[in-house]
């Protein structure tokens, strides 16, 4: 990947999580999290990857993503707001009354969005389905999804694992979001899902594990995993909350809204990494 | 009256208490926090299993201990802890007959913000169809606890229904006998009677005041248990006053409307409107701007006393 785009990228994700955060504070309720965490993996898919086009959201060979870890919409809603599906004043709109925006992606009232997620699990299958169709239609386009490290404590996401390895699903593309926690705390703590790797492995994917907000490794596993001839899933290595300081690594910050003072710091320390990230763009 | 409290929080505190008097285990399929098992597991940890989200196999896990001559309440949000793991409540619950107590949180529209995928308005419907099931959906705090004893003590599958969104406390603690099966009169009447159920119960007590203000004389009656349902009492008062109008933070389709008008069907001794949530998914919004919004309160239901005396 050139250090251009890479750069890129990097404001492009940014900006995400400014909205994110903002979206969230905006709407008094919401996912910031593991917004924060998946936000790099969302804006390599839609600023780099994914051959998808705004002005034509239904587009027949479009890439489709399926986010089954449908509670960190800010982050997807604001990579569709930004590369221009809607306008972003949409954003501070996000889970009031007649807004667009719902808590959880719909995918009949949402342009862009591929499918309608919220229930943890549940993602994952459609994801397969999808790549079902393409297969045995031949089309090349592929499929790509995120799921979080306590969805996968969910029956069916092992369901659809096997599904995939059964029907060849090689147009599948699954990002784990490893960010460490869940609702009621670590993962290990709550229903440890660990090692993820290995059991993925064990139900013949490919299978490779990397630093989930690093776009050149993003890069460099979305090619070996397209060449696998398999599906694969990309173990991402994250950090819940990722970019503002008091959200890192506290699972308390999974599903509630900053309050003004924290929003205050929050804004400031995402907007001070967007400046920068948005000078270095400038400087090459 | 007491400050409001949502259903959801009278159940932690509640199920930690009756903890120190009666040996049952305690599930969480990873929302011990909202739905409030994390009192009883913090006071009784080694009585608690957080399931993880997987709230199929947690109810099948619950059944389990169950059979093994421990009841066990499991809870989750109404979709999942129900919707999500409705096969196995059907097979591992209800066809064995098993004490499982299914005590689920953010039932109904006041989930609010999450939207139409986390907002259950269809759980007493299903959970009604299940043979064995008994169903309860209290109006406030003292009632959610006065219930949970009784919940305790009786011998077989229950789906609780419980609220995120904290309601008006309607009861005062131990001012009324609350029995499984037996409807509560709160206030009698000649002209209609208001058939309520959960937070709909405070609404119903308003609509008759703003019903007396016209000279409508409503009787309302909290029916906190929607399964077994206690017919005698609705016949009675629909020999009485000739009108019920229904009204739940559910789907108009199989919840308490439904359940009344089949209990009523034989006899075809009341007309019977139901209102509720009309046949729809919800959308996102704070709970209380949905409550307005879908006519939840009591206007909702005074429109509908309204239509069906032909005022
Ligand atoms: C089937 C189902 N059960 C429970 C929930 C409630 N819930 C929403 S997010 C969440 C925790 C998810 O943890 P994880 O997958 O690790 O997400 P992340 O850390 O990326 O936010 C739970 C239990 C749900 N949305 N769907
Ligand atoms: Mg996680």
């Amino acid at each position: 990947m050139e250090k251009k785009t890479v750069l890129m990228l990097k404001e492009r994700a940014a900006k995400i999580r400014m909205h994110s955060v903002e979206a969230v504070y905006g709407a008094k309720s919401g996912h910031p999290g593991g917004s924060l965490s998946i936000a790099d993996v969302i804006t390599y898919l839609y600023f780099h990857k994914m051959n998808v086009d705004p002005a034509n959201p239904k587009m027949e060979n479009r890439d489709r993503f399926v986010l089954s870890k449908g509670h960190c919409c800010p982050a997807l809603y604001a990579a569709l707001a930004e590369k221009g599906y809607f306008d972003v004043s949409e954003l501070k709109k996000l889970r009031k009354l007649g807004a667009m925006l719902q808590g959880h992606p719909d995918m009949k009232g949402i342009p862009g969005i591929d499918m309608s997620t919220g229930s943890l699990g549940q993602g994952f299958s459609t994801a397969c389905g999808m790549a079902a169709v393409a297969k045995r239609k031949g089309y090349d386009w592929r499929v790509y999804t995120a799921l979080g490290d306590g969805e996968i404590e969910e029956g069916q996401v092992w369901e659809a694992a096997m599904f995939a390895n059964q029907y060849k699903l090689n147009n599948l593309i699954a990002f784990i979001d490893c960010n460490g926690y869940q609702i009621d705390g670590a993962v290990e703590d709550v229903m440890n899902p660990h090692p993820v790797d290995e059991k993925f492995r064990a139900f013949g994917w490919f299978v490779t594990v990397i630093d989930g907000h690093d776009f050149e490794a993003i890069d460099n596993a979305v090619t070996e995993a397209i060449n696998s001839g398999k599906p694969a899933a990309i173990v991402c290595k994250t950090v819940k909350g990722k970019g503002v300081s008091f959200m890192e690594n506290n699972y308390t910050w999974h599903g509630k809204a900053p309050k003004d003072d924290e929003y205050a710091i929050a804004a400031k320390e995402l907007n001070d990494a967007w400046e920068k990230a948005a000078e270095d763009v400038k400087n090459g | 009256m007491a400050e409001k409290e949502a259903t959801r929080a009278a159940y932690g505190r509640k199920l930690a208490e009756l903890g120190e008097k009666y040996d049952f285990y305690v599930l969480d399929a990873d929302l011990s926090g909202s739905t409030q098992t994390a009192v009883f597991a913090k006071k009784y940890p080694e009585r608690f299993f957080n399931a993880g989200i997987a709230e199929g196999n947690m109810i099948s896990v619950a059944a389990g201990i169950a059979a093994s001559g421990v009841p066990a309440f499991a809870s989750s949000f109404a979709m999942f802890a129900c919707g999500r793991a409705f096969e196995q409540i059907r097979n591992s619950v209800a066809y064995p007959n098993l004490p499982v107590k299914i005590c689920a949180s953010h039932a109904g529209i006041t989930v609010g913000e999450d939207g139409a995928t986390h907002q259950f308005c269809e759980d007493m419907a299903i959970m009604r169809a299940l043979p064995n099931m008994t169903v309860v959906c209290p109006a406030d705090s003292a009632s959610t606890e006065a219930l949970l004893e009784e919940i305790v003590n009786y011998d077989g599958p229950v789906y609780m229904r419980l609220g995120r969104y904290a309601v008006p406390q309607f009861y005062e603690k131990g001012e009324r006998e609350f029995k499984l099966g037996k409807g509560i009169v709160l206030a009698d009447g000649s002209d209609v009677t208001i058939v309520a159920t959960g937070i709909m119960v405070a609404a119903a007590m308003e609509a008759r005041e703003l019903l007396a203000a016209e000279g409508i004389n409503a009787a309302v009656i909290d029916i906190h248990t929607i399964k077994p349902l206690d017919v005698e009492l609705i016949k009675e008062y629909a020999e009485k006053t000739g009108n019920i109008v229904t009204t739940e933070e559910h789907s108009v389709i199989g919840g308490l409307g439904d359940a009344v008008i089949s209990a009523l069907a034989e006899t075809a001794c009341a007309k019977v409107v139901k209102h509720g949530i009309d046949d729809v998914f919800g959308t996102s919004a704070p709970a209380g701007v949905l409550l307005e919004h879908y006519k939840l309160n009591a206007t909702g239901i005074v429109e509908k006393v309204k239509k069906l005396l032909n005022k």
